[in-house]
């Protein structure tokens, strides 16, 4: 009990504290010093870290919480309390997104030193509201609560997008995120309201324990409209255009918030939700589809990009597909895991390519790197594991929590399967055509380039080294049972979670044989593209020549920007354009001032109203009246 | 006299009346400014005095009925209730600030000037207190007729054009009201004194049948409709936020369009359940379909009071769905709205009157970069920007969440399509930011100072003032509580 009672009275500081951050930070940006705003903000994360240990260790015994703190709104028709909810699942993204968040602040430190201290400690101000609002989103007890911290991760993200705001390219990155993410928002809200409107409560207590109530319509309906916000935040299609854009903003911030955590709230919110999903088939498959559809079509664009960040970001948004594709057959817990999973070794691949860039002075463009081995053998050891550990090969991370998600497909429905290892093939492919175009060959860019490469300091290689070994390691959480009996020991830490969907879910038994057979093909696969990529591109020449036929295409992403910009950019523009030029001046103005005309010209006619008179005349009746008003008040 | 019967109501009323007829004969333009300013503060103190007195049983209902007009059937009688008290707490924090913020503006003859700001004050607070229709038509008159003043003689470039359209529209308006008023007296009972009354009391419990109630319903919600104002009604608005003097512009419309919405939920709703209940969807279409028009408009102006005009009957008409849906949860959304739009739009025209008054433009094509050179007052716009757009945290977020909540038990798909405004409102806001403050300062931008601390305090208040009611708005819903359950209970 009296652990339980400590967990009460310090939780609420793990988001409090980034709060406090931000505001020390913000307010204080002219006269901190930059080693004040950089401990300031990596501490205060290191804080809820530290914290969030504790609770997630507390948890573990079993003390899960509901800790209410105020009404937030208290009315006859709606209650939402500003509700903590400590649990296995909020706890363990707790640990992910202040310890992936704090080596990531550790790394700023470094990364962003050229700038001026006023905007290093603006820097961290907004990395520290986005902490922030990611604890808001995770830890909130209600829907509501939830969509403070949802709203909250995108403005951060906005911000941070937009950080070098004199770049008007820059700019619009950050305005098309923040208007993607709005349109997924409008439908995580249509959701909230259909909720409310059926059961009364967005509490996920209440709306979990009475989810019978529920039509199969309407829990269709709110299922399909929460994935239609889980779309737009976690770029999925066809709401995904915005993330590979997003990497404008500064390359710690890809790390954290387009990469480890904020991408995947939508997950977090589906699993969280998982009950109402298990309820709606019809929704399951369609996000299984639109998860596998966008793991495949990310994929295929990173095949072909220059850009390290690019492939980095379309790789993001293929790995997200999957962890969808996970939580679409039923596979929450894999889908959980690869969430885990990926913020370790995605934060650790963009750390990477941020320290690559770094080294490279700013440069992007993979075409003109290569050889990079020999000057920066740190940054290139972590890589080669990251990349290990995306591409599944056996013992690393990726490997046991994308194993659970295509096995989940399998029992499902062996097509999925099948174009999910095809996507996992491309992965290997496009990654280690990174890995080589980066690390191995010649070096292809300037001489004064070449001049400077050297490796990171500390403060970047120490985050890369502590990812690296969690990229690494991190996957031993989730042996499956054919390896080792009762090895998977996040699927039992997490089983409350999930156990009243476990409870009407169809159990799929698969033969050990299969499940090594399916192993086995998919790490072959991808073994063998692996080999293929990394011979080729070890030996790449600038040629400069372009691209020709599906090469273009696929470097051309498919012209889905383009697409949408001539389906619905371009209609609603004109759309407005004819309001604005046409209806409100001709038609609804335009009858307006004939009616204003017509009294004018009757008016005249008399000669009594004229324009410049009546005001005069108005002013005499009021004062009239003002006068007989005050004559009768004081009498 | 008085005698023993002043009360807060009374004082709110009366306190910005005499203080504006005073104003009219004070010399030198110094001495006028501090004197409206000290007047704001002095009613600002009353009003916060009517919010910490609200569970006093002896100030609770604060009725006091003068007999004036007693062979009219009309009295002089105000009160206070939870709405009354939220919408006199927005007229009387507006005022002070929006003195502080203009403070450095100059006008001629400004002793007319300020007398005429405070008549409206005036004219303002006893709309929200008036509880006797005539008397209630007299402070709609007497809140209006000063900004035709304010606007004609110290109005933009056009304001004779535009004052022109906006009395067309609101005097028309007013006169169907007036109608529309004496119709239903002469419907009422009989008062010891007289055959009938003007008392709310009265006006509430007046039988019509609805017939009566069809068109009766137009005369009053047309009046209503102008002054919010809904779609097709609303063209007078951006043209006078152009072209009135700033000042009154932040009076028009962080406070008046309140009037209507005001009108609506203490007159028409009570008076017609049976048109209500007949026209609510037709009205809920007009104001739906006015937010996304308005939105999308919004888009293209190019001139930053019109995108605040356009977004500002964009949000109303939100609100005005959200009354006609009777829904409890919409209501009380509408309750905090009205405080929260008034706060946010004032701070946006305080923005906006900055940078023109540096720069002599406010067109958006014309500036850039302005967060270089003013960072302070970029971050407040930002805030103030985004509580605009409902971000969760802000004053915006509980009540459009409400209103939509509610409107979504009315109709699912009315609030599917209104909810696209919710996006447009990103696209127009993010536009405006990105090219008036981000990118690269301009020739014109360059030399821009950011704000002094005056400026500093007065935004910093509108952004304190969106934080609390944004984190903590549950004061405001134990305020409107019992105005909102009188209100629905008529429609259950």
């Amino acid at each position: 009990m009296g652990l339980m009672n400590n967990i009460l009275q310090i939780v609420w500081l793990i988001p409090v504290l980034p709060l406090i951050g931000f505001l020390i930070n913000g307010l204080g940006r002219k006269n901190l010093s930059k080693s004040v705003s950089g401990i300031i903000g990596s501490g205060v994360v290191l804080a809820s870290f530290l914290i969030s240990v504790y609770v997630f260790f507390s948890v573990k015994e079993g003390n899960t919480h509901l800790a209410h703190y105020f009404d937030f709104i208290n009315t006859s028709a709606l209650k939402v309390g500003f509700d903590f909810q400590i649990d296995q699942l909020s706890s363990l993204f707790l640990l992910i997104i202040t310890g992936v968040g704090f080596l990531i602040h550790v790394y700023s430190t470094s990364y962003m030193h050229e700038e001026d201290s006023k905007d290093f400690a603006k820097y961290f101000a907004y990395l520290n509201l986005f902490v922030f609002s990611m604890l808001l989103l995770v830890m909130g007890g209600n829907y509501i609560i939830m969509f403070i911290g949802w709203e909250g991760v995108g403005l951060c993200s906005y911000l941070l997008i937009g950080f070098w705001f004199k770049n008007n390219n820059y700019n619009a990155a950050a305005k098309k995120a923040f208007v993607m993410n709005r349109i997924g928002d409008l439908g995580f809200l249509l959701a909230v309201f259909w909720l409310l409107s059926k059961l009364g409560t967005a509490n996920y207590k209440d709306v979990f324990a009475n989810v019978s109530q529920l039509s199969t319509f309407d829990i269709t309906g709110i299922t399909l409209l929460l994935f239609v916000g889980a779309t737009g935040k976690s770029a999925q299609i066809p709401l995904y255009t915005w993330l590979p854009d997003a990497m404008a903003g500064p390359t710690p911030v890809s790390a954290l918030i387009h990469a480890a955590t904020m991408v995947t709230a939508g997950i977090y919110m589906i699993a969280r939700s998982n009950i109402l999903f298990t309820m709606a088939p019809t929704t399951q498959a369609v996000i299984a589809i639109v998860g596998l559809a966008t793991a495949i079509l990310a994929a295929t664009i990173a095949l072909k990009q220059n850009d390290i960040k690019k492939v980095l970001a379309y790789s993001t948004v293929s790995q997200l597909g999957y962890m969808f594709l996970g939580l679409g057959v039923g596979a929450y817990t894999g889908a959980v895991f690869h969430v885990m999973t990926h913020a370790f070794f995605k934060a650790l691949l963009f750390l990477g390519a941020g320290s690559v860039i770094h080294a490279m002075g700013g440069e992007q463009d993979m075409r003109n790197m290569g050889g990079l081995k020999k000057y920066m053998s740190i940054t290139h050891i972590t890589f080669l594991l990251g990349c290990l550990a995306i591409v599944g090969m056996p013992g690393f991370s990726g490997f046991f929590s994308k194993d659970e998600i295509l096995a989940g497909a399998f029992a499902k429905n062996p097509l999925l399967w099948g174009i999910g290892v095809l996507g996992a093939l491309m992965t290997a492919f496009y990654m280690f055509r990174l890995y080589a175009m980066t690390f191995l060959g010649k070096f292809r860019g300037t001489h004064e380039q070449e001049h400077h490469l050297h490796e990171s300091p500390a403060a970047i290689t120490f985050p890369l080294i502590i990812l690296a070994v969690l990229a690494v390691v991190g996957g031993w959480i989730g042996i499956p049972e054919i390896f080792m009996h009762g090895g998977h020991r996040l699927e039992a830490f997490l089983e409350p979670i999930f156990a009243q969907s476990n409870a009407i879910a169809a159990k799929h038994e698969m033969s050990h044989s299969t499940e090594y057979m399916l192993m086995g093909i998919s790490v072959a696969g991808a073994l063998i593209a692996l080999l293929y990529a990394w011979n080729k591109f070890s030996k790449y020449e600038k040629t400069g020549a372009e691209e020709t036929g599906i090469g273009k295409i696929l470097a051309n992403k498919w012209y889905v920007d383009e697409l949408y910009n001539s389906i619905i950019v371009k209609p609603v523009q004109s759309m407005a354009a004819f309001f604005t030029n046409v209806m409100e001046k001709n038609v609804v103005d335009g009858f307006v001032n004939g009616v204003g005309r017509a009294v004018n010209y009757g008016s005249r006619q008399i000669r009594l109203l004229q324009s410049g008179q009546v005001s005069t005349y108005v002013l005499l009746m009021v004062v009239g009246i003002l006068v007989l008003f005050i004559i009768q008040l004081f009498l | 006299m008085f005698g023993n019967d002043i009360t807060i109501p009374h004082l709110l009323i009366f306190f910005p009346l005499v203080a504006g007829l005073l104003a009219f004969f004070i010399k030198g333009e110094a001495s006028v400014k501090a004197w409206s300013l000290f007047a704001a503060f002095i009613t600002l103190f009353i009003s916060l005095a009517a919010l910490y007195f609200r569970n006093d049983a002896a100030l609770s209902g604060t009725v006091f009925n003068y007999e004036w007009l007693k062979y009219m059937g009309s009295s002089f009688s105000v009160s206070l209730d939870g709405m009354g008290r939220i919408l006199t707490f927005l007229t009387a924090f507006s005022f002070p600030v929006i003195f502080i913020a203009t403070y450095k503006n100059t006008y001629h003859h400004s002793n007319t000037f300020y007398g005429l700001m405070l008549l409206s004050q005036a004219g303002l607070m006893g709309v929200f207190l008036a509880t006797d229709a005539l008397l209630f038509y007299f402070f709609w008159e007497l809140a209006l007729i000063p900004v035709y003043f304010l606007c004609s003689r110290w109005g933009g470039e056009k304001r004779i054009a535009a004052t022109f359209k906006f009395f067309i529209y609101t005097f028309t308006a007013s006169l169907l009201m007036l109608i529309g008023i004496i119709y239903v007296y002469l419907q009422t009972g009989p008062t010891p004194f007289s055959d009938h009354s003007f008392s709310i009391q009265a006006f509430h419990s007046v039988a019509l049948i609805p017939s009566q109630q069809n068109w009766l319903f137009w005369l009053f919600f047309i009046a209503f409709a102008v002054k919010m104002p809904i779609f097709p009604l609303h063209t007078w608005q951006p043209d006078t936020y152009e072209q009135a003097p700033t000042a009154v512009t932040m009076v028009l419309s962080g406070v008046m369009v309140k009037m209507g919405v005001f009108g609506v939920l203490r007159w028409l709703l009570p008076m017609f359940p049976a048109a209500v209940a007949k026209f609510d969807n037709l009205v809920i279409g007009l104001s739906v379909i006015g937010m996304i028009y308005a939105s999308l408009i919004a888009i293209k102006q190019d001139d930053l009071k019109r995108l605040v005009a356009y977004s500002s009957i964009a949000h109303i008409g939100l609100m005005c769905a959200a009354i006609f849906t009777t829904k409890q949860i919409a209501v009380e959304g509408v309750m905090i709205q009205m405080f929260s739009h008034g706060i946010n739009i004032i701070g946006l025209w305080i923005v906006i009157d900055l940078i023109e008054k540096q720069l002599g433009v406010r067109k958006i094509s014309q500036l850039s970069g302005v967060a270089h050179k003013a960072p302070v007052l970029t971050i407040m716009l930002v805030v103030i920007a985004l509580a605009n757009i409902a971000l969760p945290l802000t004053n915006a977020f509980v009540g459009e969440f409400m209103m939509f909540s509610g409107l979504f038990r009315y109709s699912p798909w009315y609030t599917a399509f209104a909810g696209l405004s919710i996006i447009l409102a990103a696209v127009y806001t993010l536009n405006m930011v990105q090219k008036v403050f981000y990118g690269e300062a301009n020739s014109l931008t360059a030399g821009m100072r950011d704000i002094s601390m005056n400026e500093k305090i007065i935004l910093g208040v509108i952004v304190v003032a969106i934080f609390i009611a944004g984190v903590y708005p549950q004061p405001f819903f134990d305020l409107a509580k019992d105005t909102v359950t009188a209100i629905v209970t008529r429609f259950k």
